[in-house]
């Protein structure tokens, strides 16, 4: 240890093989002018990144100095596609850009839409969006709750939440017909209405989803390797966060309840009763523990909205916007006219231009459409969270070691397909 | 009932409605100049004004620190292609005030040789947000933000030729390229 570059906090460290906890941990001090840095590629294939993210990491040791992401892997050029689709055909592209909550997306392309057209969306409908849009949003949370953990070392989540994310899937086949992107949502309502059973099924894995909750925190929360990996590590500052545009719950887990379903209410959230769960130091253990607060009240929306929902129609009776119904095709000549025009030209939109903000599982996801007056929009353009919120990585891995990095990538829950669309 | 039917003003919130935008408006003009503010749009409940390119940083600060204004996120911010109308492209900001829970967007629109000379400077000193969607606008609008410090292509390969977003770039048909063909299918998107 007499060379001066060999007596590095990162040496020592490394000559103490201890159980104990560091007196001065080696994260967060500061690179010693003769350091020698390294810098390698993270990705674009492996197996953390959760999708084709390369990351380019600068190394001391094992204590990471620098993160860039470079992203554009799974760029496909959807919205440029959007361009060149009927308004009514592009709900089916903008699923697949952020393919664990296409809900969501879906949501926030046709609400925009309905707000450049100023139509009027039944009562029913909104429900049935919120239903599903929760249940969607606690797939895609337990998605992450089990390859997070899967990371982490932990493999047990990972098929526990896939076999519960799969009852979700059950529910969405029923209702929609599809597993995966469903095109379910249309402009001016949903496509139909729930079948006979939904309802009862839906409550009956609302009732066994809170059990299923309470085995995962029996299994994560006081796992000593989970806390020893989660807590206190990956702090940001929710000033930093707001300066980064980061929204969702990364911004919840650092303490600012900024949620868009109750501080700018959409759809019907205003009629739900829920709460925002918000964490008080802001480190990853805070994050999932954000996250999993986050499904139980999901389940109370659920529950609410299929115990509560209204009836009436389930989509706009607006003929210029919406299909009309099958029978009416049989005995109206206007039906069948307007059906044909819908399918072959789809509906005009005035011009103007729309920015729909929700609340995704991600964040603040937002759709800007301008139309131009004909039946294709001229521009559609989604504000997805995975992408924004991927800027704080650096702040969150900065000098921290390279184990927390994965760490950190796992909480921040990106999904390729949204950053890069 | 339904979307439209249940926004409206609540209590205790001030939203942007057509008479707050213009006040907005007047204390732009007031603290830039009269030129600042082009014009401002109000359609369906969104309120926008559409400011001079050299003006944008200054509006967004003035926006985001001014005593009245507290617009203190950057929602997001995407670029626009309007053509064949001129100026045809435009950067989009949307300004979130957390403390009033109310969006402004801000708009401001440029030539394609002002948006290639950089007319328009960047705002990532005010808000670091706008780093990677600044990038990404130049890559597919080809703006080029005065002072952005890493003004690099994003998701489109660096050796790329073209900007995809744009009105006038064809769609669609675009060769797959391999070593072993780059030479043979140069400039196809002309």
């Amino acid at each position: 240890m007499s060379s001066p570059g060999l007596d590095t906090p990162y040496r020592r460290r490394e000559e103490s093989v201890t159980l104990e906890r560091l007196e001065a941990p080696l994260a967060g001090t500061q690179v010693e002018p003769d350091a020698e840095l390294f810098t390698i590629n993270m990705g674009p294939h492996h197996p953390a990144t959760h999708g084709v993210l390369r990351l380019l990491v600068t190394l001391d040791g094992e204590v990471v100095r620098d993160v860039t992401p470079l992203v554009g892997y799974v760029h496909t050029g959807i919205e440029k596609s959007c361009e060149d689709q009927q308004y009514w055909k592009v709900i089916t592209f903008v699923e697949r850009m952020d393919y664990l909550s296409y809900y969501f997306n879906a949501y926030a392309f046709c609400a925009a839409v309905e707000r450049l057209l100023d139509e009027q969306v039944p009562a029913r409908a909104q429900y049935l969006r919120v239903a599903h849009m929760e249940l969607n949003r606690i797939a895609s949370h337990l998605f992450w709750l089990g390859t997070s953990a899967l990371d982490l070392g932990a493999v047990t989540v990972l098929w526990w939440a896939l076999r519960d994310r799969d009852m979700v899937l059950d529910l969405f086949e029923m209702s929609g017909g599809q597993r995966l992107h469903p095109r379910y949502f249309q402009v001016g309502g949903v496509i139909e209405d729930i079948p006979p059973g939904w309802a009862r099924k839906c409550l009956d894995f609302v009732a066994q989803m809170r059990t299923r909750i309470d085995e995962y925190e029996a299994l994560l929360n006081e796992n000593q390797i989970f806390l020893e990996r989660l807590r206190g590590v990956g702090i940001v500052s929710k000033e930093r966060l707001k300066q980064l545009g980061v929204t969702g719950p990364l911004l919840r887990a650092s303490g600012d309840p900024w949620d868009l379903r109750k501080t700018m209410p959409y759809s019907t959230y205003e009629d739900f009763d829920f709460r925002i769960p918000v964490g008080t130091v802001g480190d990853h253990y805070d994050r999932y523990r954000v996250r999993i607060a986050e499904l139980r009240e999901s389940l109370r929306i659920i529950e609410q909205a299929v115990e509560g929902m209204p009836e009436g129609p389930f989509i706009t009776t607006n003929r210029k916007v919406a299909l009309p119904p099958r029978h009416e095709l049989a005995t109206s000549m206007e039906a069948l006219i307007h059906h044909f025009k819908l399918v072959t030209e789809g509906f005009r939109v005035p011009p103007g231009e729309a920015y729909e903000a929700i609340e995704s599982p991600r964040g603040e996801l937002g759709c800007f459409v301008v139309a131009d007056g004909s039946s294709k929009p001229a521009r559609v353009h989604m504000r997805d969270p995975s992408f924004i919120n991927l800027q704080c990585l650096h702040d969150m891995a900065e000098d921290e070691l390279i184990a927390d990095l994965i760490a950190g990538i796992a909480m921040l829950d990106p999904i390729l397909g949204g950053i890069d669309r | 009932m339904g979307a439209h039917g249940r926004r409206g003003p609540k209590r205790g919130r001030r939203v942007i409605d057509a008479t707050g935008l213009e006040l907005v408006a007047w204390a732009v003009r007031e603290a830039m100049g009269e030129g600042s503010v082009r014009q401002t749009v109000f359609f369906r409940d969104q309120a926008t004004l559409d400011v001079r390119p050299d003006d944008v940083h200054n509006v967004l600060g003035f926006l985001r620190d001014a005593a009245d204004e507290c617009f203190d996120v950057l929602a997001s911010l995407h670029g626009c292609d309007y053509f064949p109308a001129e100026p045809r492209l435009a950067v989009h900001y949307q300004l979130l005030s957390t403390e009033r829970r109310e969006r402004l967007g801000v708009r401001t629109r440029l030539t394609v040789e002002q948006a290639e000379t950089g007319g328009v400077p960047t705002v990532c000193d005010l808000f670091p947000t706008a780093n990677f969607q600044e990038k990404e606008v130049f890559d597919f609008f080809g703006v080029r933000f005065e002072g952005h410090e890493d003004l690099r292509r994003l998701h489109m390969p660096e050796d790329y030729e073209g900007h995809p977003q744009r009105r006038d770039f064809p769609m669609g048909g675009e060769p797959v390229l391999y070593t072993f063909n780059e030479h043979k299918v140069p400039r196809w998107y002309e």
